[in-house]
Protein backbone atom coordinates (compact mmCIF):
# COMPACT_ATOMS: atom_id res chain seq x y z
CA UNK A 1 0.00 0.00 0.00
CA UNK A 2 1.30 3.48 -1.17
CA UNK A 3 0.45 6.68 1.09
CA UNK A 4 -2.47 5.91 3.26
CA UNK A 5 -5.42 8.11 3.32
CA UNK A 6 -5.78 8.37 7.04
CA UNK A 7 -2.82 6.97 9.53
CA UNK A 8 -3.75 6.83 13.16
CA UNK A 9 -0.30 5.79 14.80
CA UNK A 10 -0.25 4.90 18.40
CA UNK A 11 -3.39 6.88 19.09
CA UNK A 12 -4.37 6.73 22.84
CA UNK A 13 -6.71 9.12 24.47
CA UNK A 14 -7.43 9.54 28.23
CA UNK A 15 -10.10 11.70 29.61
CA UNK A 16 -9.84 13.35 32.90
CA UNK A 17 -13.11 13.23 34.66
CA UNK A 18 -14.47 13.52 38.08
CA UNK A 19 -14.07 10.09 39.12
CA UNK A 20 -10.63 9.92 38.03
CA UNK A 21 -9.19 9.06 34.23
CA UNK A 22 -10.83 7.24 31.76
CA UNK A 23 -8.51 5.27 28.96
CA UNK A 24 -10.84 5.37 26.25
CA UNK A 25 -8.31 4.42 23.86
CA UNK A 26 -4.63 2.25 23.39
CA UNK A 27 -2.35 2.19 21.19
CA UNK A 28 -4.60 2.21 18.40
CA UNK A 29 -2.86 1.92 14.48
CA UNK A 30 -5.01 1.87 11.58
CA UNK A 31 -4.45 2.89 7.77
CA UNK A 32 -7.02 3.46 5.40
CA UNK A 33 -5.64 3.42 1.96
CA UNK A 34 -7.63 6.29 -0.99
CA UNK A 35 -10.60 5.43 -1.64
CA UNK A 36 -10.88 2.38 0.90
CA UNK A 37 -13.98 1.62 2.83
CA UNK A 38 -13.11 0.65 6.67
CA UNK A 39 -15.49 -0.35 9.28
CA UNK A 40 -14.77 -0.07 12.64
CA UNK A 41 -16.68 -2.66 14.93
CA UNK A 42 -16.71 -3.21 18.32
CA UNK A 43 -18.58 -2.59 21.53
CA UNK A 44 -20.28 0.36 23.04
CA UNK A 45 -18.06 2.42 25.04
CA UNK A 46 -14.62 1.25 23.48
CA UNK A 47 -13.28 4.64 21.47
CA UNK A 48 -14.76 4.06 18.07
CA UNK A 49 -16.21 7.46 18.39
CA UNK A 50 -13.33 9.03 19.58
CA UNK A 51 -10.98 7.26 16.98
CA UNK A 52 -12.66 8.96 14.37
CA UNK A 53 -12.72 12.80 16.10
CA UNK A 54 -9.38 11.99 16.40
CA UNK A 55 -9.20 11.54 12.59
CA UNK A 56 -11.30 14.66 11.77
CA UNK A 57 -9.25 17.28 13.78
CA UNK A 58 -11.73 17.61 16.40
CA UNK A 59 -10.01 16.05 19.42
CA UNK A 60 -6.37 16.10 20.19
CA UNK A 61 -4.78 12.21 21.19
CA UNK A 62 -3.31 12.07 24.69
CA UNK A 63 -0.65 10.41 22.62
CA UNK A 64 0.09 8.95 19.09
CA UNK A 65 -1.46 11.16 16.36
CA UNK A 66 -3.17 11.14 13.18
CA UNK A 67 -2.11 11.77 9.42
CA UNK A 68 -4.26 12.72 6.32
CA UNK A 69 -2.22 12.15 3.50
CA UNK A 70 1.25 11.99 5.16
CA UNK A 71 0.54 15.41 7.04
CA UNK A 72 -0.07 15.64 10.96
CA UNK A 73 -4.09 16.41 11.27
CA UNK A 74 -4.12 19.67 13.64
CA UNK A 75 -7.72 20.37 13.19
CA UNK A 76 -10.76 20.09 11.05
CA UNK A 77 -9.77 19.38 7.26
CA UNK A 78 -11.44 20.89 4.39
CA UNK A 79 -11.50 17.79 2.59
CA UNK A 80 -12.48 15.41 5.68
CA UNK A 81 -16.41 15.52 5.96
CA UNK A 82 -17.69 14.01 9.20
CA UNK A 83 -21.42 12.16 9.68
CA UNK A 84 -22.39 12.05 13.10
CA UNK A 85 -25.33 9.90 14.91
CA UNK A 86 -27.97 12.67 14.80
CA UNK A 87 -26.13 14.15 11.84
CA UNK A 88 -25.57 17.22 13.11
CA UNK A 89 -28.02 19.37 10.87
CA UNK A 90 -29.30 22.78 11.70
CA UNK A 91 -33.44 22.94 12.55
CA UNK A 92 -33.10 26.36 11.30
CA UNK A 93 -31.48 25.64 8.21
CA UNK A 94 -33.77 24.58 5.15
CA UNK A 95 -32.36 21.30 3.56
CA UNK A 96 -30.47 23.45 0.90
CA UNK A 97 -29.14 25.69 3.20
CA UNK A 98 -27.80 22.89 5.58
CA UNK A 99 -26.44 20.52 2.16
CA UNK A 100 -24.53 24.14 1.58
CA UNK A 101 -23.31 24.99 5.01
CA UNK A 102 -19.69 23.97 4.71
CA UNK A 103 -19.51 25.47 1.22
CA UNK A 104 -21.18 28.89 2.97
CA UNK A 105 -18.76 28.64 5.63
CA UNK A 106 -16.00 28.59 3.23
CA UNK A 107 -17.22 31.72 1.39
CA UNK A 108 -17.76 29.61 -1.88
CA UNK A 109 -19.69 32.27 -4.07
CA UNK A 110 -23.52 31.77 -4.42
CA UNK A 111 -24.16 30.80 -7.59
CA UNK A 112 -21.22 27.58 -7.39
CA UNK A 113 -22.91 27.24 -4.37
CA UNK A 114 -25.95 26.83 -5.37
CA UNK A 115 -25.01 24.82 -8.40
CA UNK A 116 -23.16 22.22 -6.00
CA UNK A 117 -25.86 21.72 -3.49
CA UNK A 118 -28.54 21.57 -6.09
CA UNK A 119 -26.11 18.61 -8.30
CA UNK A 120 -25.73 16.84 -4.34
CA UNK A 121 -29.36 16.95 -3.16
CA UNK A 122 -30.24 15.64 -6.91
CA UNK A 123 -27.49 12.78 -6.27
CA UNK A 124 -29.07 11.66 -3.08
CA UNK A 125 -33.06 12.18 -3.73
CA UNK A 126 -33.76 15.39 -2.17
CA UNK A 127 -33.88 18.24 -4.96
CA UNK A 128 -37.47 18.16 -4.16
CA UNK A 129 -36.97 19.04 -0.24
CA UNK A 130 -34.71 22.11 -1.29
CA UNK A 131 -36.95 24.59 0.98
CA UNK A 132 -38.32 21.83 3.60
CA UNK A 133 -36.74 22.51 7.28
CA UNK A 134 -35.04 19.08 9.00
CA UNK A 135 -37.97 18.58 10.92
CA UNK A 136 -40.36 17.68 7.53
CA UNK A 137 -37.40 15.39 6.62
CA UNK A 138 -38.12 11.35 7.64
CA UNK A 139 -34.83 9.71 9.35
CA UNK A 140 -33.48 8.31 6.46
CA UNK A 141 -34.14 11.56 4.41
CA UNK A 142 -32.08 13.78 7.25
CA UNK A 143 -29.59 10.98 6.91
CA UNK A 144 -29.35 11.86 3.09
CA UNK A 145 -29.34 15.33 3.65
CA UNK A 146 -25.85 14.96 6.16
CA UNK A 147 -24.55 12.92 3.34
CA UNK A 148 -25.55 15.40 0.94
CA UNK A 149 -23.75 17.77 2.62
CA UNK A 150 -20.48 15.51 2.43
CA UNK A 151 -20.84 15.47 -1.42
CA UNK A 152 -21.26 19.23 -1.60
CA UNK A 153 -17.80 19.71 0.36
CA UNK A 154 -15.78 17.38 -2.19
CA UNK A 155 -14.87 15.14 0.65
CA UNK A 156 -12.12 12.66 -0.04
CA UNK A 157 -12.42 11.41 3.49
CA UNK A 158 -15.63 10.42 4.81
CA UNK A 159 -15.82 9.72 8.58
CA UNK A 160 -19.09 8.25 9.99
CA UNK A 161 -20.09 7.47 13.64
CA UNK A 162 -22.93 5.09 13.61
CA UNK A 163 -25.43 7.20 10.95
CA UNK A 164 -27.99 4.55 10.78
CA UNK A 165 -28.20 3.88 14.36
CA UNK A 166 -31.82 5.80 14.88
CA UNK A 167 -33.23 3.92 11.89
CA UNK A 168 -35.19 1.21 11.47
CA UNK A 169 -34.13 -1.91 9.90
CA UNK A 170 -35.45 -1.75 6.58
CA UNK A 171 -34.82 2.17 6.26
CA UNK A 172 -31.30 1.05 7.39
CA UNK A 173 -30.68 -1.24 4.60
CA UNK A 174 -31.78 1.46 1.95
CA UNK A 175 -29.90 3.68 3.17
CA UNK A 176 -26.53 1.27 3.61
CA UNK A 177 -27.44 0.88 -0.02
CA UNK A 178 -27.26 4.52 -1.10
CA UNK A 179 -24.03 4.79 1.04
CA UNK A 180 -22.32 2.19 -1.05
CA UNK A 181 -23.64 3.69 -4.28
CA UNK A 182 -22.17 7.51 -3.36
CA UNK A 183 -18.53 5.52 -2.10
CA UNK A 184 -18.55 3.36 -5.00
CA UNK A 185 -19.49 7.11 -7.32
CA UNK A 186 -17.19 9.52 -5.54
CA UNK A 187 -14.14 7.01 -4.59
CA UNK A 188 -13.54 9.02 -1.30
CA UNK A 189 -11.86 6.96 1.22
CA UNK A 190 -14.59 5.90 3.80
CA UNK A 191 -14.37 5.11 7.62
CA UNK A 192 -17.63 3.96 9.25
CA UNK A 193 -18.02 3.54 12.91
CA UNK A 194 -20.77 1.55 13.71
CA UNK A 195 -21.94 -1.76 16.56
CA UNK A 196 -24.00 -3.34 13.95
CA UNK A 197 -21.75 -6.52 12.40
CA UNK A 198 -24.10 -6.79 9.52
CA UNK A 199 -23.31 -3.13 8.50
CA UNK A 200 -19.74 -3.31 9.24
CA UNK A 201 -19.98 -6.65 6.60
CA UNK A 202 -22.09 -5.01 4.17
CA UNK A 203 -20.15 -1.48 3.78
CA UNK A 204 -16.59 -2.16 5.21
CA UNK A 205 -13.57 -3.72 3.12
CA UNK A 206 -12.07 -4.26 6.14
CA UNK A 207 -13.42 -4.56 9.15
CA UNK A 208 -11.34 -3.26 12.34
CA UNK A 209 -12.70 -5.57 15.48
CA UNK A 210 -11.78 -3.06 19.10
CA UNK A 211 -11.70 -4.13 22.22
CA UNK A 212 -14.11 -3.26 24.81
CA UNK A 213 -12.74 0.10 26.87
CA UNK A 214 -9.79 1.05 26.56
CA UNK A 215 -10.29 0.19 22.79
CA UNK A 216 -7.51 -0.92 21.05
CA UNK A 217 -7.17 -3.13 17.52
CA UNK A 218 -7.96 -6.57 18.69
CA UNK A 219 -8.62 -8.09 14.61
CA UNK A 220 -8.58 -6.91 11.03
CA UNK A 221 -10.78 -8.68 8.70
CA UNK A 222 -10.37 -8.77 5.11
CA UNK A 223 -13.89 -8.25 3.21
CA UNK A 224 -13.01 -7.29 -0.17
CA UNK A 225 -16.25 -9.30 -1.49
CA UNK A 226 -18.21 -6.82 -0.07
CA UNK A 227 -18.69 -5.23 -3.72
CA UNK A 228 -20.25 -8.20 -4.65
CA UNK A 229 -23.87 -8.06 -6.49
CA UNK A 230 -26.39 -9.08 -4.20
CA UNK A 231 -24.12 -9.09 -1.08
CA UNK A 232 -26.20 -8.89 1.77
CA UNK A 233 -27.81 -12.30 0.20
CA UNK A 234 -24.89 -13.88 -0.51
CA UNK A 235 -23.84 -17.17 1.79
CA UNK A 236 -20.12 -15.60 2.95
CA UNK A 237 -22.12 -12.47 4.05
CA UNK A 238 -24.18 -14.28 6.48
CA UNK A 239 -20.54 -16.87 7.38
CA UNK A 240 -18.59 -13.53 7.87
CA UNK A 241 -21.47 -12.27 10.34
CA UNK A 242 -21.42 -15.37 12.00
CA UNK A 243 -17.79 -15.23 12.46
CA UNK A 244 -18.06 -11.65 13.49
CA UNK A 245 -20.59 -11.97 15.81
CA UNK A 246 -18.60 -15.62 17.86
CA UNK A 247 -14.96 -13.28 17.53
CA UNK A 248 -16.78 -10.46 19.52
CA UNK A 249 -18.12 -12.76 21.85
CA UNK A 250 -14.88 -14.11 22.62
CA UNK A 251 -13.07 -10.94 23.07
CA UNK A 252 -16.10 -9.26 25.14
CA UNK A 253 -15.67 -12.46 27.13
CA UNK A 254 -11.97 -12.80 27.54
CA UNK A 255 -12.20 -9.16 29.00
CA UNK A 256 -14.24 -9.86 31.73
CA UNK A 257 -12.44 -12.61 32.42
CA UNK A 258 -9.40 -10.36 32.76
CA UNK A 259 -11.34 -7.56 34.45
CA UNK A 260 -12.60 -10.19 37.36
CA UNK B 1 -61.23 22.69 7.51
CA UNK B 2 -57.99 24.66 8.35
CA UNK B 3 -57.84 28.10 9.54
CA UNK B 4 -56.87 30.11 7.49
CA UNK B 5 -53.36 32.18 9.31
CA UNK B 6 -54.16 35.79 9.44
CA UNK B 7 -57.83 35.67 9.64
CA UNK B 8 -58.17 32.72 12.06
CA UNK B 9 -56.02 35.19 14.00
CA UNK B 10 -57.94 38.29 13.77
CA UNK B 11 -60.53 35.92 14.67
CA UNK B 12 -59.04 34.70 17.67
CA UNK B 13 -58.20 38.37 18.58
CA UNK B 14 -61.73 39.43 18.10
CA UNK B 15 -63.32 36.77 20.69
CA UNK B 16 -60.47 38.05 23.37
CA UNK B 17 -61.61 41.33 23.18
CA UNK B 18 -65.36 40.23 23.52
CA UNK B 19 -64.80 37.95 26.71
CA UNK B 20 -62.65 40.48 28.05
CA UNK B 21 -65.15 43.56 27.67
CA UNK B 22 -68.10 41.13 28.23
CA UNK B 23 -65.92 40.41 31.75
CA UNK B 24 -65.20 44.06 32.04
CA UNK B 25 -68.68 45.27 31.97
CA UNK B 26 -70.23 42.37 34.35
CA UNK B 27 -67.35 43.18 36.89
CA UNK B 28 -68.12 46.57 36.51
CA UNK B 29 -71.70 46.03 36.86
CA UNK B 30 -71.03 43.71 39.90
CA UNK B 31 -69.06 46.94 41.86
CA UNK B 32 -71.37 49.60 40.81
CA UNK B 33 -69.17 52.20 41.71
CA UNK B 34 -67.43 54.86 39.62
CA UNK B 35 -64.10 53.60 40.09
CA UNK B 36 -64.49 50.85 38.07
CA UNK B 37 -66.43 52.90 34.89
CA UNK B 38 -67.60 49.52 32.42
CA UNK B 39 -66.09 50.08 28.64
CA UNK B 40 -68.79 52.01 27.30
CA UNK B 41 -68.21 54.54 29.68
CA UNK B 42 -64.73 54.31 29.68
CA UNK B 43 -63.56 54.42 25.49
CA UNK B 44 -65.08 57.34 24.86
CA UNK B 45 -62.98 58.88 27.19
CA UNK B 46 -60.28 57.56 24.68
CA UNK B 47 -61.23 59.92 22.01
CA UNK B 48 -62.24 62.73 24.34
CA UNK B 49 -59.12 62.87 25.66
CA UNK B 50 -57.29 62.10 22.71
CA UNK B 51 -55.30 65.29 22.56
CA UNK B 52 -53.49 64.45 25.96
CA UNK B 53 -53.36 60.97 25.80
CA UNK B 54 -51.68 60.87 22.62
CA UNK B 55 -48.09 62.90 23.54
CA UNK B 56 -48.09 60.80 26.71
CA UNK B 57 -48.97 57.52 24.88
CA UNK B 58 -45.76 58.47 22.36
CA UNK B 59 -43.41 59.51 25.40
CA UNK B 60 -44.23 56.06 27.08
CA UNK B 61 -43.80 53.93 24.13
CA UNK B 62 -40.00 56.01 23.62
CA UNK B 63 -38.74 55.25 26.83
CA UNK B 64 -40.02 51.55 26.99
CA UNK B 65 -38.58 50.57 23.34
CA UNK B 66 -35.46 52.82 23.57
CA UNK B 67 -35.19 50.50 27.47
CA UNK B 68 -35.80 47.61 25.68
CA UNK B 69 -33.18 47.84 23.54
CA UNK B 70 -30.44 48.75 25.57
CA UNK B 71 -31.50 46.05 28.22
CA UNK B 72 -31.35 43.44 25.56
CA UNK B 73 -28.80 44.50 22.92
CA UNK B 74 -26.14 44.80 26.11
CA UNK B 75 -27.77 40.95 27.38
CA UNK B 76 -27.18 38.74 24.32
CA UNK B 77 -23.89 39.10 24.31
CA UNK B 78 -23.01 38.50 28.13
CA UNK B 79 -25.81 35.72 27.94
CA UNK B 80 -23.93 33.93 25.17
CA UNK B 81 -20.81 34.86 26.67
CA UNK B 82 -22.11 33.11 29.74
CA UNK B 83 -23.98 30.03 27.94
CA UNK B 84 -20.48 29.35 25.97
CA UNK B 85 -17.84 30.23 27.87
CA UNK B 86 -17.51 27.76 31.38
CA UNK B 87 -14.87 30.46 32.47
CA UNK B 88 -17.20 33.67 31.76
CA UNK B 89 -19.68 31.76 33.47
CA UNK B 90 -17.38 30.71 36.56
CA UNK B 91 -17.26 34.94 36.95
CA UNK B 92 -20.72 36.11 35.99
CA UNK B 93 -22.84 33.47 37.72
CA UNK B 94 -22.34 34.07 41.58
CA UNK B 95 -23.09 37.94 40.48
CA UNK B 96 -26.07 37.01 38.65
CA UNK B 97 -27.36 34.73 41.66
CA UNK B 98 -27.42 37.73 44.09
CA UNK B 99 -28.53 40.15 41.56
CA UNK B 100 -30.80 38.51 39.40
CA UNK B 101 -33.59 38.16 42.31
CA UNK B 102 -33.28 41.57 43.85
CA UNK B 103 -36.53 43.33 42.79
CA UNK B 104 -35.10 46.37 40.68
CA UNK B 105 -38.03 48.61 41.06
CA UNK B 106 -36.41 49.37 44.82
CA UNK B 107 -33.61 51.24 42.91
CA UNK B 108 -35.76 53.96 41.19
CA UNK B 109 -34.74 56.51 44.19
CA UNK B 110 -31.27 56.08 44.02
CA UNK B 111 -31.87 56.53 40.24
CA UNK B 112 -33.99 59.62 40.58
CA UNK B 113 -31.33 61.19 42.50
CA UNK B 114 -28.88 60.45 40.20
CA UNK B 115 -30.00 61.22 37.13
CA UNK B 116 -33.13 63.40 37.66
CA UNK B 117 -37.02 63.40 36.87
CA UNK B 118 -36.41 63.29 32.80
CA UNK B 119 -36.22 60.24 30.33
CA UNK B 120 -33.03 58.37 32.20
CA UNK B 121 -33.94 56.86 35.08
CA UNK B 122 -36.95 55.40 33.77
CA UNK B 123 -35.49 54.37 30.70
CA UNK B 124 -32.56 52.92 32.60
CA UNK B 125 -34.98 51.12 35.41
CA UNK B 126 -36.63 49.57 32.62
CA UNK B 127 -33.66 48.13 30.81
CA UNK B 128 -31.53 46.88 33.82
CA UNK B 129 -35.36 44.81 34.87
CA UNK B 130 -34.95 43.67 30.89
CA UNK B 131 -31.45 43.16 30.93
CA UNK B 132 -31.17 40.39 33.36
CA UNK B 133 -34.42 38.29 32.32
CA UNK B 134 -32.64 38.54 28.50
CA UNK B 135 -29.22 37.53 30.36
CA UNK B 136 -30.51 34.59 32.76
CA UNK B 137 -32.52 33.31 28.93
CA UNK B 138 -30.28 33.85 26.32
CA UNK B 139 -27.33 31.90 29.05
CA UNK B 140 -29.56 28.74 29.49
CA UNK B 141 -30.79 28.71 26.10
CA UNK B 142 -27.35 29.13 24.45
CA UNK B 143 -25.96 26.31 27.15
CA UNK B 144 -28.25 23.37 25.77
CA UNK B 145 -27.33 23.86 21.91
CA UNK B 146 -26.68 20.10 21.24
CA UNK B 147 -22.57 19.38 21.41
CA UNK B 148 -22.88 17.15 17.83
CA UNK B 149 -24.12 20.48 15.80
CA UNK B 150 -21.32 22.19 17.23
CA UNK B 151 -18.96 19.27 16.61
CA UNK B 152 -20.50 18.81 12.95
CA UNK B 153 -19.97 22.54 12.39
CA UNK B 154 -16.50 22.61 13.51
CA UNK B 155 -15.57 19.65 11.37
CA UNK B 156 -16.88 21.72 7.98
CA UNK B 157 -14.17 24.04 9.42
CA UNK B 158 -16.37 26.94 10.62
CA UNK B 159 -15.00 29.73 13.01
CA UNK B 160 -15.71 30.39 16.47
CA UNK B 161 -17.47 33.32 14.88
CA UNK B 162 -19.71 31.48 12.18
CA UNK B 163 -20.73 29.05 15.30
CA UNK B 164 -22.41 31.57 16.90
CA UNK B 165 -23.86 32.80 13.91
CA UNK B 166 -25.22 29.59 12.36
CA UNK B 167 -26.06 27.50 15.65
CA UNK B 168 -25.80 29.31 18.78
CA UNK B 169 -27.39 32.40 17.90
CA UNK B 170 -30.56 30.72 16.01
CA UNK B 171 -30.89 28.32 18.94
CA UNK B 172 -31.57 30.47 21.68
CA UNK B 173 -33.92 32.99 19.25
CA UNK B 174 -37.18 31.24 20.80
CA UNK B 175 -36.36 31.28 24.39
CA UNK B 176 -35.10 34.85 23.50
CA UNK B 177 -38.50 35.95 22.55
CA UNK B 178 -40.24 33.92 25.52
CA UNK B 179 -38.23 36.52 27.45
CA UNK B 180 -38.82 39.33 25.43
CA UNK B 181 -42.46 38.53 25.64
CA UNK B 182 -42.13 38.18 29.16
CA UNK B 183 -40.03 41.25 29.57
CA UNK B 184 -42.57 43.47 27.62
CA UNK B 185 -45.10 43.18 30.05
CA UNK B 186 -42.57 43.83 33.31
CA UNK B 187 -41.44 46.64 31.25
CA UNK B 188 -44.48 48.21 30.84
CA UNK B 189 -45.55 47.93 34.84
CA UNK B 190 -42.38 49.36 35.86
CA UNK B 191 -43.03 52.43 33.54
CA UNK B 192 -46.17 52.79 35.03
CA UNK B 193 -44.82 52.73 38.34
CA UNK B 194 -41.91 54.75 37.22
CA UNK B 195 -44.12 57.61 35.95
CA UNK B 196 -46.77 57.71 38.20
CA UNK B 197 -43.72 58.59 41.06
CA UNK B 198 -41.68 60.75 39.18
CA UNK B 199 -41.85 63.22 36.22
CA UNK B 200 -45.28 64.70 34.83
CA UNK B 201 -45.05 63.17 31.45
CA UNK B 202 -46.22 59.44 30.09
CA UNK B 203 -49.28 57.35 30.14
CA UNK B 204 -48.21 56.63 34.26
CA UNK B 205 -48.73 60.14 34.99
CA UNK B 206 -52.03 60.55 32.83
CA UNK B 207 -52.98 57.46 34.83
CA UNK B 208 -52.20 58.67 38.37
CA UNK B 209 -52.58 62.34 38.05
CA UNK B 210 -56.34 61.47 36.83
CA UNK B 211 -56.69 58.96 39.79
CA UNK B 212 -55.74 61.84 42.03
CA UNK B 213 -58.58 64.06 40.32
CA UNK B 214 -60.48 61.42 40.95
CA UNK B 215 -61.28 61.17 37.36
CA UNK B 216 -62.01 57.58 37.14
CA UNK B 217 -63.22 57.82 33.37
CA UNK B 218 -60.17 59.70 32.85
CA UNK B 219 -57.91 57.24 34.50
CA UNK B 220 -59.37 54.16 32.78
CA UNK B 221 -58.91 56.18 28.93
CA UNK B 222 -54.88 55.94 30.49
CA UNK B 223 -55.28 52.62 31.22
CA UNK B 224 -56.66 51.73 27.80
CA UNK B 225 -53.57 53.72 26.41
CA UNK B 226 -51.40 51.54 29.04
CA UNK B 227 -52.48 47.72 27.86
CA UNK B 228 -52.51 49.07 24.43
CA UNK B 229 -48.57 49.99 24.83
CA UNK B 230 -48.21 46.26 26.28
CA UNK B 231 -50.69 44.80 23.27
CA UNK B 232 -48.31 46.35 20.77
CA UNK B 233 -45.10 45.45 22.00
CA UNK B 234 -46.41 42.03 22.72
CA UNK B 235 -47.29 41.81 19.31
CA UNK B 236 -44.61 42.97 17.95
CA UNK B 237 -41.94 40.44 19.51
CA UNK B 238 -44.71 37.49 18.35
CA UNK B 239 -44.75 39.01 14.65
CA UNK B 240 -40.53 38.76 14.79
CA UNK B 241 -41.10 35.72 16.40
CA UNK B 242 -42.71 33.83 13.94
CA UNK B 243 -41.03 36.00 11.08
CA UNK B 244 -37.30 34.24 12.51
CA UNK B 245 -38.16 31.02 13.70
CA UNK B 246 -40.33 29.81 11.08
CA UNK B 247 -38.59 26.43 11.04
CA UNK B 248 -40.65 25.54 14.76
CA UNK B 249 -44.11 26.11 12.86
CA UNK B 250 -43.23 23.22 10.10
Amino acid sequence: MGEPKLRLQGVSQVYEGARGETRALQNMDIDVAPGEAVAILGPSGCGKSTSLLIAAGLRVPTQGAAFVDGVRVAGPRLNTALILQDFGLLPWKTVAENAGLGLQIRKTPKRERAERVARALEQVGLADFADAFPAELSGGMRQRLAMARALTCDADLLLMDEPLSALDALLREEMQDMLKRCWCEQGYAQVLVTHSIEEAVYLGQRIVVMSPRPGRVVHVLENAEMQQENWRDADLFFERCRALREMLRDIVAKEEVAHA
Amino acid sequence: MRKHPVLGRIADYVFAIVFILAGWQLTAMAVHNPVLPGPFDAFPMVAQYFDELWPAFLVSLYRVVVAMLIGTVLAIPLGLACGRSPRADAVFAPILYFLYPLPKVVLLPVLIVLLGLADAPKIVLIAITVFFQVLVTVRDASKSVPEQSILSMRSLGASRLDIYRHAIVPATLPELFTALRISSGTAVAILFFAEGIAGSTGLGYFIVNAWALLAYPKMFAGIIAMALLGVILYELFDVAERRLTRWRRV
